[in-house]
Protein backbone atom coordinates (compact mmCIF):
# COMPACT_ATOMS: atom_id res chain seq x y z
CA UNK A 1 0.00 0.00 0.00
CA UNK A 2 2.74 1.89 0.46
CA UNK A 3 4.34 1.91 -2.48
CA UNK A 4 1.20 3.21 -4.09
CA UNK A 5 0.51 0.24 -6.60
CA UNK A 6 -3.18 0.93 -4.69
CA UNK A 7 -3.86 4.15 -5.58
CA UNK A 8 -2.19 7.83 -4.08
CA UNK A 9 -5.62 8.01 -1.13
CA UNK A 10 -4.37 4.29 -0.02
CA UNK A 11 -0.58 5.40 0.12
CA UNK A 12 -1.07 8.35 1.68
CA UNK A 13 -3.52 6.52 5.05
CA UNK A 14 -0.73 3.83 5.14
CA UNK A 15 1.79 6.56 5.59
CA UNK A 16 0.01 7.97 8.38
CA UNK A 17 -0.69 4.53 10.46
CA UNK A 18 3.12 3.61 9.67
CA UNK A 19 3.60 7.24 11.45
CA UNK A 20 1.53 6.36 14.42
CA UNK A 21 3.14 2.65 14.97
CA UNK A 22 6.20 5.03 15.02
CA UNK A 23 4.68 7.17 17.80
CA UNK A 24 3.16 4.50 19.80
CA UNK A 25 6.78 2.71 19.75
CA UNK A 26 4.15 -0.52 17.94
CA UNK A 27 6.54 -3.41 16.45
CA UNK A 28 3.61 -4.70 13.88
CA UNK A 29 0.28 -3.51 12.11
CA UNK A 30 -2.44 -5.46 12.90
CA UNK A 31 -5.68 -5.81 11.09
CA UNK A 32 -9.17 -4.53 12.33
CA UNK A 33 -12.55 -5.54 10.89
CA UNK A 34 -14.45 -2.14 11.13
CA UNK A 35 -14.21 1.19 11.74
CA UNK A 36 -16.14 3.87 12.79
CA UNK A 37 -14.94 7.60 11.49
CA UNK A 38 -15.37 11.12 13.14
CA UNK A 39 -13.77 12.75 10.63
CA UNK A 40 -16.79 13.63 8.50
CA UNK A 41 -17.38 16.59 11.45
CA UNK A 42 -16.05 19.76 9.44
CA UNK A 43 -13.42 21.52 12.05
CA UNK A 44 -11.76 23.92 8.89
CA UNK A 45 -10.88 24.00 5.68
CA UNK A 46 -7.69 21.46 6.31
CA UNK A 47 -10.67 18.81 7.62
CA UNK A 48 -12.21 19.27 3.27
CA UNK A 49 -8.19 19.24 2.28
CA UNK A 50 -7.38 16.01 3.76
CA UNK A 51 -10.66 14.10 2.61
CA UNK A 52 -10.41 16.12 -1.50
CA UNK A 53 -6.30 14.02 -1.58
CA UNK A 54 -8.08 11.07 0.05
CA UNK A 55 -11.23 11.30 -2.76
CA UNK A 56 -8.80 12.26 -5.60
CA UNK A 57 -6.25 9.33 -5.17
CA UNK A 58 -9.23 6.67 -5.28
CA UNK A 59 -9.36 5.53 -1.75
CA UNK A 60 -11.64 3.56 -0.80
CA UNK A 61 -12.76 1.66 2.36
CA UNK A 62 -11.80 -1.95 3.29
CA UNK A 63 -13.59 -2.59 5.89
CA UNK A 64 -17.21 -1.97 6.81
CA UNK A 65 -17.30 1.86 8.09
CA UNK A 66 -20.10 4.07 10.00
CA UNK A 67 -19.91 7.26 9.92
CA UNK A 68 -20.12 9.39 13.19
CA UNK A 69 -22.07 13.01 12.95
CA UNK A 70 -21.48 15.81 11.22
CA UNK A 71 -22.07 19.44 11.14
CA UNK A 72 -25.57 19.00 9.70
CA UNK A 73 -29.07 16.54 9.42
CA UNK A 74 -29.11 15.78 5.76
CA UNK A 75 -32.24 15.08 6.31
CA UNK A 76 -34.09 17.92 8.19
CA UNK A 77 -31.89 21.43 6.75
CA UNK A 78 -34.66 23.39 7.59
CA UNK A 79 -33.30 22.70 11.34
CA UNK A 80 -29.92 24.42 10.99
CA UNK A 81 -29.95 28.27 11.74
CA UNK A 82 -26.42 29.52 10.95
CA UNK A 83 -24.51 30.72 8.43
CA UNK A 84 -24.95 29.00 5.30
CA UNK A 85 -21.78 28.79 3.68
CA UNK A 86 -20.78 26.64 7.19
CA UNK A 87 -23.53 24.49 6.22
CA UNK A 88 -22.81 23.84 2.61
CA UNK A 89 -18.72 23.31 3.75
CA UNK A 90 -20.16 20.90 6.51
CA UNK A 91 -22.05 18.83 4.07
CA UNK A 92 -19.71 18.62 1.55
CA UNK A 93 -17.31 17.31 4.09
CA UNK A 94 -20.26 14.23 4.68
CA UNK A 95 -20.73 13.43 0.91
CA UNK A 96 -16.68 12.77 0.70
CA UNK A 97 -17.10 10.66 3.37
CA UNK A 98 -19.68 8.30 1.51
CA UNK A 99 -17.46 8.64 -1.58
CA UNK A 100 -15.09 6.62 0.13
CA UNK A 101 -17.29 4.11 0.81
CA UNK A 102 -17.96 4.70 4.44
CA UNK A 103 -21.93 3.81 5.44
CA UNK A 104 -23.98 7.19 6.03
CA UNK A 105 -25.01 6.26 9.11
CA UNK A 106 -24.29 9.95 10.70
CA UNK A 107 -24.99 8.97 14.27
CA UNK A 108 -22.36 9.04 17.45
CA UNK A 109 -23.95 5.85 18.35
CA UNK A 110 -23.31 3.18 15.93
CA UNK A 111 -23.28 0.35 18.51
CA UNK A 112 -27.35 1.09 18.58
CA UNK A 113 -27.17 -0.42 15.01
CA UNK A 114 -27.79 -4.18 15.39
CA UNK A 115 -25.31 -4.96 12.72
CA UNK A 116 -22.55 -2.24 13.43
CA UNK A 117 -22.22 -4.04 16.68
CA UNK A 118 -18.25 -5.66 17.07
CA UNK A 119 -17.96 -8.68 19.20
CA UNK A 120 -15.91 -9.59 22.59
CA UNK A 121 -12.31 -9.12 21.46
CA UNK A 122 -13.20 -7.86 18.31
CA UNK A 123 -10.13 -5.60 16.89
CA UNK A 124 -11.94 -2.03 15.58
CA UNK A 125 -11.12 1.49 14.87
CA UNK A 126 -13.16 3.54 16.16
CA UNK A 127 -13.55 7.43 16.74
CA UNK A 128 -15.78 9.40 18.66
CA UNK A 129 -15.23 9.64 22.55
CA UNK A 130 -18.05 8.00 23.82
CA UNK A 131 -18.11 5.38 20.51
CA UNK A 132 -14.70 4.27 21.90
CA UNK A 133 -15.50 3.78 25.78
CA UNK A 134 -19.04 2.13 24.20
CA UNK A 135 -17.32 -0.45 22.16
CA UNK A 136 -14.46 -0.99 24.60
CA UNK A 137 -16.29 -1.60 28.12
CA UNK A 138 -19.83 -2.90 27.23
CA UNK A 139 -18.88 -4.86 23.69
CA UNK A 140 -15.53 -5.62 24.84
CA UNK A 141 -14.39 -4.88 21.20
CA UNK A 142 -10.89 -3.46 21.71
CA UNK A 143 -10.00 0.16 19.63
CA UNK A 144 -8.02 2.78 21.31
CA UNK A 145 -9.32 6.91 20.86
CA UNK A 146 -8.87 7.24 17.63
CA UNK A 147 -8.89 11.03 16.45
CA UNK A 148 -9.59 12.61 13.19
CA UNK A 149 -7.13 11.25 10.12
CA UNK A 150 -6.34 8.10 12.05
CA UNK A 151 -9.84 6.90 11.82
CA UNK A 152 -10.23 7.06 8.02
CA UNK A 153 -6.86 5.80 7.84
CA UNK A 154 -7.32 2.86 9.66
CA UNK A 155 -10.35 2.01 7.63
CA UNK A 156 -9.03 2.61 4.39
CA UNK A 157 -6.08 0.71 5.04
CA UNK A 158 -7.67 -2.23 7.50
CA UNK A 159 -4.69 -1.55 9.62
CA UNK A 160 -3.71 -0.35 13.38
CA UNK A 161 -0.68 -0.69 15.14
CA UNK A 162 -0.73 -3.13 17.73
CA UNK A 163 -0.69 -0.95 20.32
CA UNK A 164 -2.28 0.10 23.79
CA UNK A 165 -5.83 -1.21 24.11
CA UNK A 166 -5.57 -3.86 21.16
CA UNK A 167 -3.77 -5.85 23.55
CA UNK A 168 -4.89 -7.62 26.36
CA UNK A 169 -2.35 -7.07 28.88
CA UNK A 170 -3.01 -3.18 28.42
CA UNK A 171 -7.18 -3.95 29.29
CA UNK A 172 -6.81 -4.06 32.93
CA UNK A 173 -8.58 -1.80 35.03
CA UNK A 174 -5.56 0.06 37.13
CA UNK A 175 -7.91 2.81 39.30
CA UNK A 176 -10.98 1.29 41.27
CA UNK A 177 -13.40 4.10 41.97
CA UNK A 178 -16.03 2.74 44.50
CA UNK A 179 -19.31 4.11 45.58
CA UNK A 180 -19.78 5.32 49.18
CA UNK A 181 -21.57 3.44 51.67
CA UNK A 182 -23.26 6.63 52.07
CA UNK A 183 -24.77 6.49 48.36
CA UNK A 184 -28.54 4.98 48.97
CA UNK A 185 -29.46 2.18 46.75
CA UNK A 186 -32.35 4.81 44.86
CA UNK A 187 -29.32 6.73 43.82
CA UNK A 188 -27.65 3.68 42.08
CA UNK A 189 -30.72 2.96 40.45
CA UNK A 190 -31.45 5.96 39.40
CA UNK A 191 -30.72 7.02 35.60
CA UNK A 192 -29.85 11.24 36.82
CA UNK A 193 -26.20 9.74 38.70
CA UNK A 194 -24.56 8.50 35.02
CA UNK A 195 -23.72 11.44 34.07
CA UNK A 196 -22.71 12.99 37.35
CA UNK A 197 -20.86 9.74 38.63
CA UNK A 198 -19.37 9.54 34.85
CA UNK A 199 -17.78 13.38 34.84
CA UNK A 200 -16.25 11.90 38.13
CA UNK A 201 -14.96 9.29 36.61
CA UNK A 202 -13.35 10.87 34.56
CA UNK A 203 -11.33 13.20 36.55
CA UNK A 204 -10.44 10.71 39.12
CA UNK A 205 -9.08 8.49 36.25
CA UNK A 206 -6.24 10.41 34.72
CA UNK A 207 -4.82 8.41 32.60
CA UNK A 208 -5.58 5.08 34.24
CA UNK A 209 -7.97 2.72 33.41
CA UNK A 210 -10.99 3.04 35.73
CA UNK A 211 -12.88 0.15 37.46
CA UNK A 212 -16.31 1.05 39.06
CA UNK A 213 -17.97 -0.89 41.86
CA UNK A 214 -20.96 -0.39 43.89
CA UNK A 215 -23.26 -0.15 40.66
CA UNK A 216 -26.52 -2.48 40.41
CA UNK A 217 -25.53 -4.97 38.61
CA UNK A 218 -26.79 -5.31 34.62
CA UNK A 219 -27.00 -2.22 34.42
CA UNK A 220 -28.80 -1.12 31.18
CA UNK A 221 -26.92 0.04 28.26
CA UNK A 222 -28.25 3.54 28.28
CA UNK A 223 -27.09 3.64 31.71
CA UNK A 224 -23.49 2.25 30.66
CA UNK A 225 -23.79 5.10 27.78
CA UNK A 226 -24.45 7.93 29.58
CA UNK A 227 -21.90 7.06 32.14
CA UNK A 228 -19.11 6.23 29.41
CA UNK A 229 -19.82 9.26 27.79
CA UNK A 230 -19.51 11.84 30.67
CA UNK A 231 -16.40 10.10 31.72
CA UNK A 232 -15.24 10.79 28.21
CA UNK A 233 -15.79 14.35 28.62
CA UNK A 234 -14.05 14.85 31.31
CA UNK A 235 -11.21 13.10 31.22
CA UNK A 236 -9.21 10.62 28.17
CA UNK A 237 -11.62 7.70 29.17
CA UNK A 238 -11.32 4.93 26.76
CA UNK A 239 -12.04 2.11 28.71
CA UNK A 240 -14.17 1.73 31.89
CA UNK A 241 -14.88 -1.66 33.92
CA UNK A 242 -18.42 -1.39 35.56
CA UNK A 243 -18.24 -4.38 37.85
CA UNK A 244 -21.25 -6.98 37.12
CA UNK A 245 -22.28 -4.94 34.07
CA UNK A 246 -19.13 -5.18 31.74
CA UNK A 247 -17.58 -8.22 30.25
CA UNK A 248 -14.13 -7.66 31.19
CA UNK A 249 -15.16 -7.09 34.95
CA UNK A 250 -17.30 -9.74 35.97
CA UNK A 251 -15.67 -9.57 39.34
CA UNK A 252 -13.21 -6.62 40.66
CA UNK A 253 -10.60 -9.15 40.55
CA UNK A 254 -11.55 -9.69 36.77
CA UNK A 255 -10.94 -6.38 36.25
CA UNK A 256 -7.59 -5.85 37.83
CA UNK A 257 -6.38 -9.32 36.48
CA UNK A 258 -4.52 -9.55 39.51
CA UNK A 259 -2.61 -6.97 39.95
CA UNK A 260 -1.93 -4.28 42.49
CA UNK A 261 -4.76 -0.80 41.59
CA UNK A 262 -2.42 2.41 40.89
CA UNK A 263 -5.13 4.08 42.84
CA UNK A 264 -8.43 3.44 44.98
CA UNK A 265 -10.79 6.52 44.91
CA UNK A 266 -14.33 6.67 47.27
CA UNK A 267 -17.06 8.46 45.68
CA UNK A 268 -19.56 10.16 48.61
CA UNK A 269 -22.85 11.90 48.15
CA UNK A 270 -20.82 14.94 48.79
CA UNK A 271 -18.76 14.13 45.96
CA UNK A 272 -22.12 13.51 43.94
CA UNK A 273 -23.83 16.65 45.23
CA UNK A 274 -21.32 18.60 44.41
CA UNK A 275 -20.63 17.98 40.94
CA UNK A 276 -24.32 17.54 40.39
CA UNK A 277 -24.73 21.11 41.42
CA UNK A 278 -21.68 22.23 39.38
CA UNK A 279 -23.80 20.67 35.96
CA UNK A 280 -26.59 22.52 36.66
CA UNK A 281 -28.94 19.68 38.67
CA UNK A 282 -29.65 21.81 41.23
CA UNK A 283 -31.09 24.62 39.14
CA UNK A 284 -34.66 25.58 38.98
CA UNK A 285 -37.02 27.67 37.29
CA UNK A 286 -38.11 28.42 33.54
CA UNK A 287 -36.53 27.08 30.53
CA UNK A 288 -36.23 28.02 26.99
CA UNK A 289 -35.44 24.08 25.75
CA UNK A 290 -35.15 20.56 26.48
CA UNK A 291 -32.31 18.61 24.81
CA UNK A 292 -32.44 14.49 24.64
CA UNK A 293 -30.68 12.13 23.13
CA UNK A 294 -26.99 13.01 23.93
CA UNK A 295 -25.51 11.07 22.61
CA UNK A 296 -27.43 9.96 19.96
CA UNK A 297 -31.51 8.37 21.94
CA UNK A 298 -32.02 4.68 21.59
CA UNK A 299 -35.19 2.70 20.41
CA UNK A 300 -36.14 2.57 23.93
CA UNK A 301 -35.02 6.22 24.87
CA UNK A 302 -37.38 6.78 22.04
CA UNK A 303 -39.96 5.03 23.64
CA UNK A 304 -39.43 5.94 27.23
CA UNK A 305 -39.81 9.71 26.13
CA UNK A 306 -42.80 9.08 24.21
CA UNK A 307 -44.37 6.74 26.93
CA UNK A 308 -43.85 9.34 29.99
CA UNK A 309 -44.81 12.76 27.13
CA UNK A 310 -47.96 10.17 27.19
CA UNK A 311 -49.78 12.31 24.56
CA UNK A 312 -49.45 15.87 26.48
CA UNK A 313 -47.79 18.62 24.62
CA UNK A 314 -44.71 20.03 25.59
CA UNK A 315 -44.83 23.95 26.95
CA UNK A 316 -46.13 26.64 24.83
CA UNK A 317 -42.60 28.48 23.57
CA UNK A 318 -40.06 25.72 25.14
CA UNK A 319 -38.31 23.76 22.30
CA UNK A 320 -37.79 20.11 22.92
CA UNK A 321 -35.57 18.33 20.97
CA UNK A 322 -34.19 14.79 20.84
CA UNK A 323 -31.48 13.78 18.80
CA UNK A 324 -31.24 10.22 16.94
CA UNK A 325 -29.70 8.12 14.12
CA UNK A 326 -31.68 8.06 10.80
CA UNK A 327 -31.64 4.84 11.08
CA UNK A 328 -33.56 4.93 14.29
CA UNK A 329 -35.50 7.58 12.91
CA UNK A 330 -36.70 5.01 10.76
CA UNK A 331 -37.68 1.98 12.59
CA UNK A 332 -39.16 4.89 14.98
CA UNK A 333 -41.50 5.86 11.76
CA UNK A 334 -42.68 2.08 11.45
CA UNK A 335 -43.16 1.43 14.90
CA UNK A 336 -45.23 4.62 15.41
CA UNK A 337 -42.93 5.97 18.20
CA UNK A 338 -41.59 9.07 15.59
CA UNK A 339 -45.04 10.42 15.58
CA UNK A 340 -46.31 10.09 19.21
CA UNK A 341 -43.27 12.22 19.76
CA UNK A 342 -43.97 14.44 16.89
CA UNK A 343 -47.45 14.97 18.24
CA UNK A 344 -46.56 16.05 21.38
CA UNK A 345 -44.40 18.80 19.68
CA UNK A 346 -40.74 17.18 20.08
CA UNK A 347 -38.31 17.68 17.38
CA UNK A 348 -36.28 14.85 16.07
CA UNK A 349 -32.93 15.72 14.84
CA UNK A 350 -30.84 13.43 13.00
CA UNK A 351 -27.23 13.09 11.83
CA UNK A 352 -26.09 15.79 13.97
CA UNK A 353 -26.41 17.22 17.44
CA UNK A 354 -27.44 19.98 19.08
CA UNK A 355 -24.21 20.83 20.73
CA UNK A 356 -22.09 21.37 17.70
CA UNK A 357 -24.87 22.40 15.52
CA UNK A 358 -26.71 25.83 15.79
CA UNK A 359 -29.94 24.19 15.14
CA UNK A 360 -31.97 25.27 18.89
CA UNK A 361 -33.88 28.49 18.55
CA UNK A 362 -32.55 30.16 21.91
CA UNK A 363 -28.83 28.57 22.55
CA UNK A 364 -28.16 30.62 25.68
CA UNK A 365 -30.31 28.61 27.39
CA UNK A 366 -31.50 27.50 29.98
CA UNK A 367 -31.74 24.22 28.47
CA UNK A 368 -32.61 20.96 30.06
CA UNK A 369 -30.43 17.76 29.23
CA UNK A 370 -29.96 14.19 30.83
CA UNK A 371 -26.23 14.37 29.58
CA UNK A 372 -23.41 14.49 31.10
CA UNK A 373 -22.04 15.18 27.84
CA UNK A 374 -23.66 17.77 26.76
CA UNK A 375 -23.54 19.68 29.72
CA UNK A 376 -19.48 19.59 29.64
CA UNK A 377 -19.85 20.74 26.22
CA UNK A 378 -22.79 22.90 25.70
CA UNK A 379 -21.66 25.75 27.59
CA UNK A 380 -18.39 26.33 25.57
CA UNK A 381 -19.66 25.46 22.25
CA UNK A 382 -22.36 26.91 21.95
CA UNK A 383 -23.02 29.44 25.02
CA UNK A 384 -25.94 27.13 26.94
CA UNK A 385 -27.20 27.48 30.49
CA UNK A 386 -27.35 24.05 31.59
CA UNK A 387 -29.74 22.20 33.92
CA UNK A 388 -29.21 18.59 34.46
CA UNK A 389 -31.72 16.08 35.40
CA UNK A 390 -33.56 12.48 34.64
CA UNK A 391 -34.78 11.37 31.58
CA UNK A 392 -37.97 11.88 32.99
CA UNK A 393 -37.17 15.03 35.06
CA UNK A 394 -36.35 16.35 31.49
CA UNK A 395 -40.06 15.30 30.63
CA UNK A 396 -42.14 16.50 33.11
CA UNK A 397 -39.72 20.03 32.75
CA UNK A 398 -41.06 19.88 29.05
CA UNK A 399 -44.81 19.90 29.63
CA UNK A 400 -44.31 22.39 32.12
CA UNK A 401 -42.14 25.13 30.89
CA UNK A 402 -40.22 24.62 33.87
CA UNK A 403 -37.91 23.02 35.88
CA UNK A 404 -39.94 20.33 37.42
CA UNK A 405 -38.06 17.78 39.89
CA UNK A 406 -38.79 14.17 41.21
CA UNK A 407 -37.20 15.16 44.79
CA UNK A 408 -35.17 11.83 44.55
CA UNK A 409 -32.10 13.73 45.57
CA UNK A 410 -33.39 15.44 48.40
CA UNK A 411 -34.42 12.07 50.12
CA UNK A 412 -30.66 10.87 49.64
CA UNK B 1 17.61 16.52 26.80
CA UNK B 2 16.88 13.33 25.61
CA UNK B 3 14.01 13.29 23.64
CA UNK B 4 11.55 11.02 21.46
CA UNK B 5 10.70 12.82 17.94
CA UNK B 6 6.67 11.74 17.44
CA UNK B 7 6.47 14.11 14.16
CA UNK B 8 10.27 15.17 12.63
CA UNK B 9 11.39 18.87 11.95
CA UNK B 10 14.00 20.79 13.40
CA UNK B 11 12.60 24.36 14.96
CA UNK B 12 14.24 26.85 17.38
CA UNK B 13 12.23 29.20 18.86
CA UNK B 14 10.79 31.24 21.62
CA UNK B 15 8.59 28.85 24.10
CA UNK B 16 5.28 29.49 25.77
CA UNK B 17 4.88 26.87 28.60
CA UNK B 18 1.73 25.48 29.58
CA UNK B 19 1.21 25.06 33.26
CA UNK B 20 -2.02 22.59 32.58
CA UNK B 21 -2.74 20.07 29.63
CA UNK B 22 -4.76 22.04 26.79
CA UNK B 23 -7.22 20.27 24.33
CA UNK B 24 -6.63 22.03 21.23
CA UNK B 25 -10.58 21.45 20.47
CA UNK B 26 -12.19 23.84 22.24
CA UNK B 27 -8.90 25.05 23.79
CA UNK B 28 -7.11 26.40 20.42
CA UNK B 29 -8.68 28.98 18.33
CA UNK B 30 -7.39 28.36 14.40
CA UNK B 31 -8.18 31.48 13.04
CA UNK B 32 -5.92 33.46 15.42
CA UNK B 33 -3.32 31.26 17.33
CA UNK B 34 -4.85 32.37 20.81
CA UNK B 35 -5.40 29.53 23.91
CA UNK B 36 -9.05 29.57 23.74
CA UNK B 37 -10.46 28.03 26.77
CA UNK B 38 -11.48 30.63 29.51
CA UNK B 39 -10.28 28.29 32.28
CA UNK B 40 -7.12 27.55 31.09
CA UNK B 41 -3.92 29.54 33.09
CA UNK B 42 -2.52 30.86 29.65
CA UNK B 43 -5.82 31.89 28.26
CA UNK B 44 -5.10 34.29 25.44
CA UNK B 45 -1.58 33.61 24.34
CA UNK B 46 -0.43 33.44 21.26
CA UNK B 47 1.10 29.96 20.40
CA UNK B 48 1.83 31.12 16.81
CA UNK B 49 5.52 30.65 15.90
CA UNK B 50 6.42 29.70 19.79
CA UNK B 51 7.52 26.39 20.66
CA UNK B 52 4.38 25.32 23.04
CA UNK B 53 5.74 23.22 25.68
CA UNK B 54 2.82 21.48 27.79
CA UNK B 55 2.43 18.74 30.00
CA UNK B 56 -0.27 16.50 28.38
CA UNK B 57 -2.32 17.09 25.74
CA UNK B 58 -5.93 16.41 27.37
CA UNK B 59 -9.42 15.93 25.59
CA UNK B 60 -11.18 15.52 22.13
CA UNK B 61 -9.45 13.30 19.45
CA UNK B 62 -10.74 16.28 16.85
CA UNK B 63 -7.62 18.22 18.04
CA UNK B 64 -5.48 16.66 15.14
CA UNK B 65 -8.00 18.63 12.85
CA UNK B 66 -7.40 22.05 14.77
CA UNK B 67 -3.45 21.61 14.68
CA UNK B 68 -3.41 20.92 11.08
CA UNK B 69 -5.95 23.55 10.33
CA UNK B 70 -3.97 25.89 12.17
CA UNK B 71 -1.21 25.05 10.07
CA UNK B 72 -2.84 25.87 6.88
CA UNK B 73 -3.90 29.05 8.44
CA UNK B 74 -0.70 29.99 9.51
CA UNK B 75 -1.47 30.05 13.02
CA UNK B 76 0.05 27.13 14.26
CA UNK B 77 3.26 26.58 16.49
CA UNK B 78 6.63 26.30 15.24
CA UNK B 79 6.81 22.88 17.56
CA UNK B 80 5.64 21.05 20.66
CA UNK B 81 7.26 19.81 23.78
CA UNK B 82 5.29 17.54 25.17
CA UNK B 83 5.33 15.29 28.82
CA UNK B 84 3.89 11.76 26.88
CA UNK B 85 3.45 10.94 23.75
CA UNK B 86 0.11 11.51 22.28
CA UNK B 87 -0.78 10.18 19.35
CA UNK B 88 -3.41 12.89 18.01
CA UNK B 89 -0.90 15.25 17.81
CA UNK B 90 1.09 12.85 16.05
CA UNK B 91 -1.20 12.84 13.37
CA UNK B 92 -2.24 16.39 13.36
CA UNK B 93 1.19 16.68 12.61
CA UNK B 94 1.72 14.06 9.75
CA UNK B 95 -1.35 15.27 8.01
CA UNK B 96 -0.61 19.11 8.12
CA UNK B 97 2.91 17.69 6.80
CA UNK B 98 0.86 15.75 3.61
CA UNK B 99 -1.32 18.29 2.62
CA UNK B 100 0.65 21.82 3.23
CA UNK B 101 4.52 20.77 3.56
CA UNK B 102 5.23 21.99 6.64
CA UNK B 103 6.88 20.34 9.43
CA UNK B 104 5.97 20.71 13.28
CA UNK B 105 8.23 18.63 15.30
CA UNK B 106 6.80 16.96 18.52
CA UNK B 107 9.17 15.97 20.84
CA UNK B 108 8.94 14.18 24.02
CA UNK B 109 10.30 14.57 27.11
CA UNK B 110 10.66 13.54 30.52
CA UNK B 111 7.87 15.48 32.55
CA UNK B 112 11.02 16.91 35.02
CA UNK B 113 12.43 17.89 31.82
CA UNK B 114 9.13 19.54 31.00
CA UNK B 115 9.77 21.70 34.01
CA UNK B 116 13.01 23.24 33.13
CA UNK B 117 11.58 24.66 29.93
CA UNK B 118 10.53 28.33 30.80
CA UNK B 119 8.58 30.63 28.98
CA UNK B 120 10.51 33.07 26.46
CA UNK B 121 13.81 30.84 26.29
CA UNK B 122 14.68 30.02 22.85
CA UNK B 123 14.49 26.05 22.49
CA UNK B 124 16.00 24.34 19.59
CA UNK B 125 13.91 20.82 18.58
CA UNK B 126 15.75 18.74 16.39
CA UNK B 127 16.79 15.26 15.43
CA UNK B 128 19.61 15.19 18.14
CA UNK B 129 16.60 16.25 21.07
CA UNK B 130 15.72 19.01 22.70
CA UNK B 131 17.90 21.43 23.83
CA UNK B 132 17.70 25.36 25.32
CA UNK B 133 19.59 28.06 23.49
Amino acid sequence: MLAGEQGAGTALAMRLIVRAAEAQDAERLIPVTGAHVDSCLYHGEATIDFVDRLVDGAAQVRVPTTLNVGAVDLLHPELWRGDAGLAARGRRLMEQYRALGCRPTFTCAPYQLADARPGLGEQVAWGESNAIVFANSVLGARTNRYGDFMDIAAAVTARVPDAGLHRPEHRLAEAVIRLADDVPASIRADDSLDPVLGVIVGRLAGGDIPVLVGLPSGLAEDRLKALGAAAASSGAVALLHVVGSTPEAATLEAAVGGQAPIAEHAVTMDDLRRVRRELGGEAGGPLVAVSLGTPHASAAELAAVADALGGRRVATGLEMLVSTARDLLTAAEATGVAARLQASGVELLVDSCSYISPVLRQPGGPVMTNSGKWAYYAPGNIGATVVLGSLAECVESAVAGYVVRDGSWDAA
Amino acid sequence: MNARLLAPGSVTAAALVLDEPLSLWGGLDPATGAVAEPRHPQHGEIVTGRVLVMPAARGSSSSASVLAEAVRAGTAPAGIVIGEPDLILAIGAAVAEELYGVQLPIAVVSPAEIGQLASGVAVTIGPEGVSIS
